[in-house]
């Protein structure tokens, strides 16, 4: 009986123990995001060293929650707000996500003036800065980084081997699917296991059918989801769904890019965090792998973009404010985005620092139409992408065109007005 | 009587913070969460300014109809009933021989136990690489093992399987097999720790009477172990309940939702489409399933009291 | 083991074909855990490295080491105070009944059904209101709090099985709860707070979501965030997220190893059930 009076005793003493202060020190700013690892994370140290050289009199703190592709730092973020604890800053993705989720609550400061304050306003690509721009014309964070989505991937190694080239149309697609079928190559990596992918792959689509007006204009309503393009865009999935490896519900997105690596494999549609994964494999680009547009889409760039808000009640907001200056500085930006394997929001990036993928990738974002993707939260409310994902899931098993359509249209009216 | 009455009152006193504990954290929060679940909070803008209607029951009436709610349902009671059998045999059979000490039981305990402990997340995705089932010509996994072993004939499709025997999907079968890998060690050890109550005489005695091993385990270590048996079962139906983390790292909701259990979708509902009246109606009707579950084994347990 | 006969080889068959189930998986944790990234991948799974590398456990200690003071300054309180709690509870409620007991014991069992990720923003709320919010001692609290309903159970069911003659004497010689608690039921607990302290110490060493809603800051953040924080949000380096789970596990492990001895001993033997 004495030991276990001790052990309590020593529980209490452990949990007096823990007690050290929690609060943030008046130099301290801390910023929820989800790169915690790999080249995501050196990234972030990359734009930390740039704000503490901007800034020196501030402590940037990283509380990172990584998983589900911010679906945990979400539900955290969320938890924390409606809780009355924001941190100083946090990453969303543009789009709708960010005014869904977060303005439209009541969460977030605009920005606006800030951006002018600093003058860097025309230094952002315009089309970016509408993705974060509320109905009532302010600017609700800052862009740092810009991903594509609509990439084709491809292995070189077998593109060479069986004197095939990337296919630039939907027809052509599939007359290389049906060569390397021959070749006993599985034509089109699909990993689903996490629902997303199948959305990503469709909504590249849907944009390779219906072209960039007529995808915008579903999203303010002057387009519907019964448009040809969709049901156009099915019946391409439909048909490319017989070429994809029989196993990738069993896959996330890496396990199909794997797939691709392993010479098992001739495409992948996956946005350009793909190319991380090459890069860590120690493949070699344009020798080892390669890179094209979706079929369909050429002119066009699915984005999808990081930023980072001003939440309301924020306790150092001088600090948010300086870390804020230094996400929308060409140093920071540049510092950041060549390690994170992403390009710039602003039109000035130090293009040298670039990999030959990214400087591609810059010069078609300075002139093609910005599209924003589904899949990654910019288009539409994230009810609405779940149900989505949830349809496209039951779609890849049962291939029923007509009922997907009429359950879109349901999904549709509930969630955009 | 006075007697009574003090031990009654230190009994209670000792029960209070549970009982003050529990009514708030988990009564208090079921409270809330049923009022959630009745009204139509399905974005955090109506969360955040409390502008809500009462819809009353409608978030049940859908989920109801909604085919992967349904599904949902189905697979977790079968995943629960195979997955508490499945870790209670094998849990029962390994804390008996390990009781036996037979030569190296320590090290055979410590094996069992080990999965207990190492996050969901890795062994979700070890078991995901161990059952993903790769293409005809280019096998993964067991089937890789099996494949290379001469015996393709035993490659199958593991749980990217839609096929189903009436509303069990086929494909819960691999999740059922990880999840008694890394539970069923528990099952043993808390069997063991029963064991140890027993008295060597009582089974000493039985054997020189001449029962067999068999006899013994049947008429007196199962019976006198009998709540600790269920103590397992109410314990392992609380795990395949929250199987959360493994379904979801290791195989998600699968294609048809043939490996979807409520737990995942609610996750979904809630943290990634902001359906929160949904998400809390999932919720209140996982805790009536327990309800139901869980109600005649307390009736029966004690009635025998 | 004699009494087995001629069966005790069909005994270490069946313990050695069970090790093998056991060991399968861990054989690919472990092996994927020596590999560098470039060799990680689903199809030499089965493979050894070609080459054994440490750099993949050398990047993940130096990630979970910073966090492993606040693991232990969670679990060990909390593992401990709960296994306490539930030990009382079970014993009031097995052997001191009044009316009402069961009824008490039912609803305390249910609470441990409640699934966590629907209460999360009430339970964020109330920690706020009470000043706990965003502290490790607020997470220690809901652990003690959610840990009630397992504890008492596993402690209740296993008192349950004690001859009632023993307690209805020491309660005649004028003992009070805490004498008969102290004297008679504690002493033979020591296989249950075995159990329960396994089971407590694992799950909150490895529980994400509270630890990663109540707690905000890194300084504060226990061992599995910090884990869960290897993967990063895009590419998944697995061999360092495989050997920062067996890094993460060996605590875990050297638990079951020092109080697993108590299974096997039996020094403790309940001579007073039966």
């Amino acid at each position: 009986m004495r030991r276990v009076v001790l052990a309590v005793m020593l529980s209490l003493a452990l949990i007096v123990a823990g007690a050290a202060p929690a609060l943030a020190q008046g130099g301290q700013v801390e910023i929820v995001n989800w790169w915690t690892a790999g080249g995501e994370e050196d990234a972030l140290v990359a734009l930390f060293e740039v704000f503490r050289e901007q800034h020196p009199e501030f402590e940037p703190i990283s509380s990172a929650v990584a998983g589900g592709a911010g679906t945990d730092a979400k539900a955290v973020m969320i938890t924390r707000l409606v809780g009355g604890n924001p941190p100083d800053s946090f990453q969303v993705h543009g789009g709708a996500e960010l005014f869904y989720s977060y303005v439209d609550p009541g969460f977030m400061q605009p920005v606006t003036d800030l951006l002018e304050e600093w003058g860097v306003m025309d230094d952002f690509n315009p089309e970016i800065l509408d993705l974060v721009r509320g109905d009532d014309g302010e600017i609700y964070s800052v862009p740092l980084n810009i991903h594509r989505s609509n990439v084709l991937w491809t292995n070189q190694r077998i593109l060479d081997e069986h004197g095939l080239e990337a296919p630039e149309t939907i027809e052509e697609m599939f007359e290389v699917f049906e060569a390397l079928e021959e070749a006993g190559v599985t034509p089109l990596a699909l990993g689903d296991l996490n629902r997303w992918p199948t959305l990503h792959l469709f909504e590249n689509l849907m944009l390779a059918t219906m072209g960039p007006e007529d995808y915008n204009g579903l999203w303010d309503g002057s387009v519907s989801f019964d448009h040809e393009g969709v049901i156009e865009a099915l019946e391409i999935l439909d048909r490319a769904l017989d070429y994809v490896n029989p196993d990738h519900a069993a896959l996330d997105w890496q396990g199909a890019a794997e797939l691709i690596v392993e010479d098992e494999a001739a495409f992948n549609v996956m946005g350009d965090w793909a190319e991380g994964y090459f890069r860590a494999v120690d493949w070699e680009p344009l020798e080892d792998y390669g890179w094209t547009t979706v079929p369909g889409t050429e002119g066009n760039f699915m984005v999808v973009t990081d930023t980072f808000g001003l939440p309301e009640g924020i306790s150092n907001p001088e600090g948010a404010e300086a870390w804020l200056k230094t996400v929308a500085s060409r140093e920071g930006q540049d510092a950041f985005n060549p390690i994170k394997g992403s390009i710039p929001a602003r039109v000035d990036p130090d293009v040298d620092r670039y990999s030959i993928y990214l400087q591609s990738s810059i010069d078609d974002f300075a002139v093609d139409t910005l599209t924003p993707s589904i899949a990654h939260g910019s288009a539409a409310p994230e009810g609405f992408v779940s149900e989505l994902e949830d349809i496209l899931n039951e779609f890849v098993a049962d291939r029923d065109i007509d009922h997907t359509v009429n359950r879109i249209m349901t999904i549709a009216g509930d969630y955009l007005e | 009587m006075r007697y009574q009455v003090k031990e009654k009152l230190v009994s209670l006193g000792i029960l209070a913070p549970s009982i003050m504990a529990i009514g708030v954290f988990v009564y208090g929060f079921i409270g809330r969460t049923i009022q959630v679940s009745l009204t139509d909070w399905n974005d955090i803008v109506s969360f955040m300014q409390g502008e809500f209607e009462f819809v009353g029951l409608e978030n049940y009436f859908r989920l109801f109809n909604d085919t992967r709610f349904i599904t949902g349902l189905w697979n977790n009671l079968f995943f629960m009933l195979f997955f508490i059998l499945g870790a209670l045999a094998l849990g029962i059979m390994m804390a008996v021989f390990i009781n036996d000490k037979p030569r190296g039981h320590f090290i055979f305990q410590n094996i069992y136990l080990f999965p207990m402990a190492v996050s969901f997340v890795v062994t979700g995705t070890v078991w995901r690489w161990i059952f993903a089932p790769g293409s005809p010509r280019s096998p993964r996994g067991i089937n890789m093992l099996f494949f290379q072993l001469g015996r393709p004939e035993l490659m199958w499709e593991w749980f990217t399987s839609t096929f189903s025997i009436g509303p069990f999907n086929i494909a819960l079968v691999t999740i059922i097999i990880a999840a008694v890998w890394q539970f069923s060690g528990y099952t043993m050890a808390m069997w063991l720790a029963g064991l140890r109550g027993i008295p060597e005489q009582l089974i000493e005695a039985a054997r020189i009477d001449g029962a067999s091993k068999w006899q013994i385990f049947t008429r007196i270590l199962f019976p006198m172990q009998k709540a600790i048996t269920l103590s397992a079962v109410i314990l392992l139906a609380h795990i395949s309940l929250k199987a959360f983390d493994l379904v979801y790292v290791m195989t998600g909701s699968g294609p048809r939702n043939v490996t979807d259990i409520p737990a995942v979708y609610m996750y979904e509902t809630t943290f990634r489409g902001n359906n929160y009246s949904r998400g809390a109606g999932i919720s209140i009707i996982l805790l009536m399933m327990v309800g139901i579950l869980i109600i005649p084994y307390l009736v029966n347990t004690f009635r025998e009291e | 083991m004699q009494d087995y006969g001629k069966f005790k080889y069909l005994v270490y068959l069946i313990l050695f074909v069970l090790t093998l189930f056991f060991l399968l998986p861990m054989y690919v944790l472990f092996a994927t855990s020596f590999k560098s990234f470039a060799e990680v991948s689903r199809q030499a799974m089965w493979l050894l490295p070609s080459e054994y590398t440490l750099a993949a456990f050398g990047e993940a200690y130096a990630r979970l080491i910073p966090h492993l003071r606040n693991s232990l300054v969670l679990v060990i309180p909390s593992t401990l105070i709960s296994a306490m709690l539930g030990s009382l509870n079970g014993y009031v409620l097995s052997e001191w009944k009044f009316r009402g007991s069961d009824t008490i014991f039912a609803l305390l069992l249910f609470g441990m059904f409640i699934p966590y990720q629907s209460i999360l923003v009430p339970l964020v709320r109330f920690l706020q209101s009470i000043g706990l919010y965003g502290s490790l001692q607020g997470l220690i609290f809901v652990h003690i709090v959610y840990g009630i309903p397992i504890t008492t159970l596993i402690f209740r069911n296993y008192y349950a099985d004690v001859p009632s003659s023993l307690t209805e004497a020491a309660k005649v010689d004028g003992a009070g709860i805490f004498r008969v608690y102290s004297k008679i039921f504690f002493p033979i607990s020591i296989p249950a707070f075995v159990v329960v302290i396994i089971w407590q110490f694992t799950n909150i060493w490895n529980e994400f979501l509270f630890a990663v809603t109540i707690t905000q800051t890194p300084a504060q953040q226990p061992i599995t965030v910090a884990l869960n924080n290897l993967a990063g949000s895009q590419v998944v380096q697995w061999n360092v997220q495989m050997s920062g789970a067996i890094l993460t596990a060996l605590p875990t492990l050297l638990v079951y190893i020092i109080f697993g001895r108590y299974f096997i001993r039996g020094i403790l033997a309940g001579s007073a059930k039966g």
